[in-house]
């Protein structure tokens, strides 16, 4: 066909047609992303050196905060959006996607986020929310989000609101997975109870849900949700990562379990390798051998109703 | 070019280390083959293509040093099989790759540019030009956090350009691709791979 193609040095930013283009092919868009990540583990980090840790460890994405959840926890007070400058500063030094966490409601965080060019912006009940009635219109945005959810009413409120990809609350910062496979297990098993109803009953289940008619259709039609669906919250060794693949999550993010372990390079490339593997015991066996300590854990029984950060949102 | 047998389903590998390798699944199927996930070399044995799917390179480029992929993916291509590359994966199959680069499979005489459009705010879709190889004609491309194709070599053909700039490639039994053909309906990327 035509010669050669652009010469070196040509990159120029904006893509073709970004300012035009509709609602409905920006979502699809947002998805897109969701759906490269998926099969991949995104990691907390607080500064460039943990991100590039996490990068060469085979993270597909970095969460870029100020504190992990398990120092939030520890430490109280409001806990915000992170620095521009700590989250520049660590889209500079990878070229993995970059995400980061805004409180919930808190429309002005995100246009911030939005402005800088972060990649996926995660509306997280691990911040102290600034709204505690209403989340972020996320179709209004041209950064594609992520949301926490404990059930399918609760993820497909946030997908009616615009997210492009769901991820399991769990208990951030607690070291402990069995939030996280309640909340799984909870998703999953009330999209395979939505697939076995008759159509008449559809919308009676979507009031009792609170969730949008068009997106229980959708789940009943498919039997999956119509974004990607991940897990988060509490995951610390390469078995969780491996429980919550087998459970149907179809990526991991881990926040504390990485950079509040003891030897936080070996055990990211571990559980990166038991994600990848997780259908493959000799392979999670070996993604154990050697770790040192993971973090320590929380029993949920001594963390009151009101410490649990899954309870932020709605 | 390797017939496939009538009425014998061509069985394609989809490199399953991390991205949108549950798609190219479903798009292989539908464009009528009998499709698989490859981690292991022994993975490639029977198979008569592959995918390498889109993803995140470096996490893909970890995955195959950590498994001992490169060679046996690049003896397996040099003995003809037929192989595609779409955006992170076309970044794999390249000669070499720019800004921050990975290490690459050079399975196709071109260089790519990592995230040559910008982050995920300038991702995009377009109907590309319309000077394009016969059978390719007004696909619509999906492009998320896009590589871009430079200085291909001769025996690279272009077989589609967006904005001039080629999008998809091949130099015989390799395709590269930096947009997404496995998001859309359009199945005619993956039947190339198949049975051109």
């Amino acid at each position: 066909m035509t010669s050669k193609g652009n010469g070196p040095g040509s990159n120029g930013g904006g893509g073709g047609g970004g300012s035009e283009r509709t609602g409905a092919e920006t979502f699809e868009l947002k998805i897109g992303l969701a759906e490269m990540l998926k099969g991949g583990v995104i990691m907390d980090v607080t500064d460039a050196e943990q991100a590039k840790i996490a990068e060469s460890a085979g993270a597909c994405a970095v969460m870029a905060l100020e504190r992990v959840p398990a120092d939030i926890r520890r430490d109280g007070g409001v806990a915000r959006m992170s620095a521009v400058d700590m989250i520049e500063q660590i889209q500079r030094s990878v070229s993995i996607p970059v995400m980061a966490k805004v409180r919930i409601g808190h429309i002005a965080e995100a246009r911030v986020l939005e402005a800088m060019g972060v990649d996926f912006i995660d509306e997280s009940e691990v911040l102290t929310p600034a709204d505690d009635e209403n989340h972020i219109a996320k179709h209004d945005f041209r950064s594609p989000f992520v949301c926490g959810a404990r059930n399918l009413g609760e993820a497909l409120r946030r997908i009616g609101e615009g997210a492009a990809m769901i991820r399991t609350k769990g208990e951030a910062g607690s070291g402990n997975i069995v939030e996280a496979v309640r909340h799984l297990r909870s998703v999953c098993g009330e999209i395979r109870g939505l697939q076995a109803l008759q159509s008449e009953e559809l919308m009676s289940r979507a009031r009792d849900m609170g969730a949008p008619y068009d997106l229980v259709r959708f789940v009943h039609e498919n039997g999956r949700l119509p974004v990607p669906n991940f897990a988060a919250g509490g995951i610390a060794t390469p078995p969780d990562a491996a429980l919550c693949r087998q459970l149907g999550a179809e990526a991991i993010f881990v926040g504390s379990g990485i950079f509040k372990s003891e030897d936080p390079e070996s055990r990211a490339r571990a559980i990166v390798r038991a994600n990848t593997h997780w259908d493959d015991p000799a392979e999670v066996m070996a993604a154990c051998r050697g770790l040192a300590s993971a973090m320590e854990g929380i029993e949920m029984s001594t963390l009151d109703e009101s410490e649990r950060l899954a309870n932020r949102g709605w | 070019m390797p017939q496939v047998g009538q009425g014998a389903k061509p069985r394609a590998g989809v490199l399953g280390i991390q991205g949108a390798f549950q798609k190219h699944l479903e798009a292989l199927e539908r464009a009528g083959a009998e499709a698989r996930l490859v981690l292991h070399k022994e993975d490639l044995d029977g198979l008569d293509a592959l995918v390498l799917p889109g993803g995140e390179s470096t996490t893909m480029a970890k995955g195959l040093d950590r498994l001992g992929l490169y060679e046996p993916i690049q003896a397996w291509a040099h003995a003809g099989g037929r192989i595609l590359g779409t955006c992170a994966g076309a970044i794999l199959l390249a000669r070499s790759c720019q800004n921050h680069p990975v290490r690459t499979l050079g399975l196709i005489d071109l260089r790519a540019a990592r995230n040559a459009y910008g982050s995920q705010v300038d991702s995009f879709t377009a109907v590309a030009d319309a000077v394009a190889a016969p059978g390719f004609e007004a696909m619509r491309c999906i492009f998320i956090r896009a590589p871009q194709l430079e200085t291909p070599g001769p025996a690279v053909e272009v077989l589609l350009r967006v904005d001039g700039l080629p999008v998809l490639a091949r130099e015989r039994n390799v395709l590269v691709s930096t947009f997404h053909p496995e998001l859309g309906d359009d199945l005619r990327v993956h039947r190339a791979l198949l049975f051109d």
